[in-house]
């Protein structure tokens, strides 16, 4: 144990003593899980809808009323026929719905935001098929089947649900990875590695001496994000906390053992940050599924999506977190992040073994 | 007759078809200050690394404090000290944690560190400076720090790799008498600089010329052979021969 509790300390020293970076580590994931928790949503909440009728009646007046009394929506006025263009061009409304003489419906969208207007649409044609269902139902018995949608495990659609197993993804990656390579080529660049790699400290216990205190940070930040997640953000934490920690911990070796394979391949603090951050955080935002589902992807972009842990990791927590599930049903994502760690740890010592010859 | 502490025999350091370090044979003895001239790019760097255990010989023998370079180079770090003109201690650290850090690393008491810290830095009249943190210092004193610091475990050997690079004439002056005081007390000094002033100062010293040693002996010696009034005109004459560029 030559010297190890002396690293330990030095490491924590230098991490204590850059107050901006500490702050940033333990500030950062808080700010940017109540940010997606609370200010940006991907639903859309408020759709500006205008009605053309070519005279108003009593059952469209109790349609307009219908869709206005619904929080999504807000009632513009009536307008004219001839108006409809005009209306959505200039933004005052998103969405118009024209009653015309045959009792048909039409709904015109501004669609240049598309999901704006796809969720619009389909707001509106539920809400006026109730309608019309309810009005219909004592006359003739013409309505449709009308499908009951249950929304499952996240009753209110509530966004922050969706992300925080992926802020969660993001971070652990951010602060393991990229801080421990900075931190190691760092010492590379300034020359100080040469001067440790003379002493008879062993250069893997210098390496696991790096590691402790940052992963101890994320360990505080785990704790954070799940209190807040629990506590302010409401997510109902259904599944055993134990899984949840424990997937983490090992999504935490992985990201150390990632950002220790980037110092080796390095030399420089600006390439370690780049690759970290290229190569580690675009693929988590654009491939994990944390922000565009994977499902949605294109044939040739999945099999790419396996590669990026993020992804098993973000899986692992939704269905644990958020789904309730037992451990027995991650365990597929389990072993495949075990894998990937065990895998990263061999190439990186192996590397860092090379390099330090 | 002092023993020799570094002895070497024919080592050699390849990279793929280039040798950095071209069968280079010397002794250093114990006590001595041993310096270690050469142009930028000669292999000095290869070979002090060889010489720390830092990279294995491709081939060729020698021994480091009695420990053979190819097999023990482990146990060779316990004995020596290192110092290197671009490292000077963690800027922020405070004098006093650098000296606890180092202490630690080379497996000294708590108590064997406090000593030998306040006997330093009284000696340097540097006591009040214990607790300020290292970035604050001016460079000469990091130098002269740093090289407490590399000594602090007592080592048989000390190596300094320009140790005394951008710093003013009257702290390298400072700091060469450290470096006597230190051979005075049977610590032997394996230094490597461009001053070539300094290199008077050494008590033999070897010249590098394309990863082989041209010249080895005294300074008074050399001069004499080179038919020269300075060091810096043998280190010319015979840096002007080599072939490797920068």
């Amino acid at each position: 144990m030559t010297g190890f509790a002396s690293f330990v300390k030095k490491e924590s020293l230098h991490i204590l003593r850059d107050k901006w970076t500490l702050l940033i580590i333990l500030i950062f994931p808080i700010v940017e899980l109540l940010l997606f928790g609370f200010a940006i949503s991907i639903e859309i909440k408020n759709i500006n809808f205008a009605v053309s009728v070519p005279h108003r009646t009593e059952a469209i007046r109790k349609q307009v009323e219908q869709i206005s009394s619904n929080p999504y929506f807000t009632f513009r006025g009536y307008i004219s026929g001839n108006e409809v263009d005009k209306e959505l061009r200039s933004g005052k409304s998103d969405a118009v719905v024209e009653f015309s003489k045959d009792n048909s419906v039409l709904i015109a969208l501004d669609a240049s935001n598309p999901n704006k207007a796809m969720e619009g649409a389909g707001y509106l044609q539920s809400i006026l098929m109730s309608g019309n269902s309810n009005a219909s139902e004592t006359t003739s018995n013409l309505s449709s089947i009308i499908p009951e949608t249950h929304m499952l495990y996240n009753p209110q659609m509530n966004s922050a649900y969706n992300f925080v197993p992926g802020i969660m993804g993001l971070i652990f990656i951010l602060i393991c990875a990229m801080m421990t390579s900075v931190s190691i080529v760092r010492e590379k660049e300034t020359g100080t590695m040469d001067v440790l790699l003379v002493s008879p400290v062993k250069p893997i216990r210098i390496i696991f001496a790096k590691m402790v205190p940052y992963f101890t940070l994320s360990c505080i930040n785990l704790a954070c994000i799940l209190f807040l997640a629990r506590y302010v953000l409401k997510v109902p934490m259904s599944g055993n906390l134990g899984g949840v920690i424990g997937i983490s911990l090992l999504y935490l070796s992985l990201a150390l053992a990632l950002g220790l394979l980037i110092s080796t391949v390095t030399s420089k603090q600006i390439t370690a940050l780049i690759i970290s951050g290229m190569l580690l955080l675009l693929p988590i935002i654009m491939l994990s599924g944390m922000v565009f589902p994977i499902e949605n992807m294109p044939a040739a972009l999945k099999p790419l999506t396996y590669i990026v842990p993020a992804r098993w990791y973000i899986s692992a927590i939704r269905k644990l977190m958020i789904e309730g599930l037992p451990f027995k049903y991650v365990l597929k994502e389990f072993s495949v992040l075990l894998t990937m760690t065990l895998f990263l740890v061999a190439l990186a010592l192996k590397n860092f073994k090379d390099k330090m010859e | 007759m002092k023993e020799n502490i570094i002895s070497v025999k024919e080592l050699c350091k390849n990279f793929g078809k280039f040798k950095a370090v071209d069968r280079i044979t010397f002794d250093v003895k114990r006590g001595e200050i041993f310096g270690f001239l050469g142009a930028n790019g000669a292999g000095k760097t290869t070979a002090i690394r060889m010489l720390c255990g830092l990279s294995y010989p491709t081939s060729g023998s020698g021994t480091v404090a009695g420990f053979d370079v190819m097999r023990n180079g482990e146990k060779i770090k316990h004995h020596i000290g290192y110092m290197s003109q671009r490292f000077s201690l963690y800027d922020d650290l405070t004098v006093y944690e650098n000296m606890k850090l180092f202490g630690g690393i080379y497996g000294l008491s708590k108590m064997q560190v406090e000593r030998r810290s306040v006997e330093i830095l009284n000696q340097l009249q540097f006591k009040s400076e214990i607790n300020t943190l290292v970035g604050s210092l001016p460079l000469g004193w990091k130098q002269k720090l740093a090289f407490c610091v590399a000594s602090l475990h007592r080592p048989e050997i000390v190596f300094l790799d320009e140790p005394t690079g951008g710093v003013d004439p009257v702290t390298r002056r400072q700091f060469w008498e450290m470096i006597y005081k230190a051979s005075s007390e049977g610590t032997t000094i394996f230094v490597t600089t461009h001053y070539m002033d300094e290199a008077e100062y050494c008590n033999r010293v070897s010249i590098m010329v394309d990863g082989q040693i041209k010249a080895l002996d005294s300074p008074a010696e050399l001069k004499k052979q080179f038919n020269a009034s300075a060091i810096d005109e043998v280190f010319r004459s015979l840096a002007r021969g080599a072939k490797r560029g920068e």
